[in-house]
């Protein structure tokens, strides 16, 4: 390793499979693409509380309530984790929001569509949730550590996540007919938004090549959306649910389900900020972080007098 | 605005266990680091005790000084048991 540059040294031990760690050397390309794509996470799981805190109060007995309420409180916590691997590759807390506040920072579309009923939190627990642990199983393998640290610590507690919006779809589709054709409605508004949560072709994706060489991605978006399908067809056919595809056929010869277009004019005009509930979810992030300002002043200021008074005390006393 | 330090978390899992290093988060003091390491990193039962430090008291060494730090145990294989040659004979040794 005597005559190696930063450089080579670094893609070197990438392809090693070593982790990068905070201190290491990093190509500033790199430094820049986790810190885009780590706090694009931490925003997702912070909006990704609002379709969903809006049905606390609604939920239909305590069991659910807790469970979501647990869920929700799981996704602030994920959203810490995530912030504070980001702020590791020197970037602070205050530029990260300001970020997203000012929609500089993107988060996942799929948080810019609405929950109207009840069944739309078993459809987000069962297929966003689920389409986030294909991609956070493999991002658990990812090149820096903080970042595969925080995503180990996340995959342990999405489980339930999943697995509580399932029981909810099971019970909806064993009920009685209206609480069945809930649950066909909600399906149908959430299964192409959760394939489009893997992002684009890889052909179209601007970042994959590089991620998956940096191997900051294991996987490619197409790989992982055919894992999530193929997954999932039999979870929709055991409720007793249709899947609103009517292209989508399992293929014997590749052992995987064919699945018809998915409507990317759809997905690039929601990433624009032309989705149904862009406005909104900003509004009320921007709403929440205002609001608590005096929280954190008072939270300082506590701070500053109490090691005042230490300090007093400890004069007086010497 | 001021804003709120950075502190590092360490939990310790059960009794009997090293405190380990789990991640950080912004508090205002040590008390609400505290309170806010229990929200963040405990939701599950995850530690009986929960240390926090302000990173920045925390000296790490550089990774550019790893050769001169760390090679220098490479050689020393006398200090593992396994360099000792003892006859099979010899028993709970």
């Amino acid at each position: 390793m005597k005559n190696l540059t930063f450089e080579e040294r670094f893609e070197a031990r990438v392809k090693a499979d070593e982790k990068i760690e905070p201190r290491d050397w990093m190509p500033e390309a790199y430094r820049k693409t986790l810190i885009r794509q780590i706090s694009q996470h931490a925003h997702s799981e912070i909006v990704g509380m609002l379709p969903e805190g809006n049905w606390i109060t609604r939920a239909p007995n305590l069991r659910r309530k807790v469970a979501l309420l647990a869920k929700v409180q799981d996704e602030a916590g994920h959203g810490l984790y995530l912030y504070s691997a980001a702020e590791t590759l020197g970037i602070d807390r205050e530029t990260l929001l300001e970020q997203l506040h000012t929609g500089k920072a993107k988060y996942s579309s799929i948080f810019n569509y609405p929950a109207i009923s009840w069944a739309d939190i078993g459809a987000i627990g069962w297929l966003v949730d689920g389409a986030a642990i294909m991609n956070q199983v493999m991002l658990c393998r990812t090149s820096y550590g903080p970042y595969a640290r925080a995503m180990v610590r996340i995959c342990k507690e999405e489980s339930f996540h999943q697995r509580q919006g399932y029981e909810i779809m099971l019970t909806l589709s064993r009920g009685t007919e209206a609480q069945k054709a809930m649950a066909q409605d909600s399906l149908n508004r959430w299964w192409w938004p959760s394939l489009m949560m893997f992002g684009p072709n890889d052909a179209e994706s601007t970042h994959s090549a590089q991620s998956m060489a940096w191997k900051i991605k294991r996987k490619g978006n197409d790989e992982l959306r055919q894992q999530f399908i193929d997954v999932t067809v039999p979870q929709a056919e055991f409720l007793g649910l249709t899947i609103p595809d009517p292209d989508l056929k399992w293929n014997e010869e590749k052992g995987h389900y064919d699945f018809g277009p998915i409507n990317w004019e759809e997905f690039w005009e929601v990433v624009k900020g032309n989705g149904p509930c862009n406005r909104e979810r900003l509004q009320a992030r921007v709403k929440a972080h205002e609001e608590g300002a005096w929280v954190r002043e008072a939270a300082i200021a506590h701070a500053k007098k109490v090691a005042e008074r230490k300090q007093e005390t400890l004069s007086k006393a010497s | 605005m001021e804003s709120l330090p950075l502190w590092e978390v360490f939990i310790r899992s059960k009794q009997g266990l090293h405190h380990k290093h789990v991640g950080s988060l912004h508090a205002a003091d040590a008390e609400m680091a505290i309170e806010n390491a229990r929200d963040v990193y405990c939701r599950r039962n995850e530690g009986v005790s929960i240390w926090v430090v302000e990173s920045k008291y925390v000296t790490a060494s550089n990774p550019e000084d790893s050769e001169s730090l760390y090679d220098p145990a490479k050689d020393k294989i006398y200090r593992h048991p396994t360099f000792y040659d003892l006859p099979d004979e010899v028993t709970h040794i």
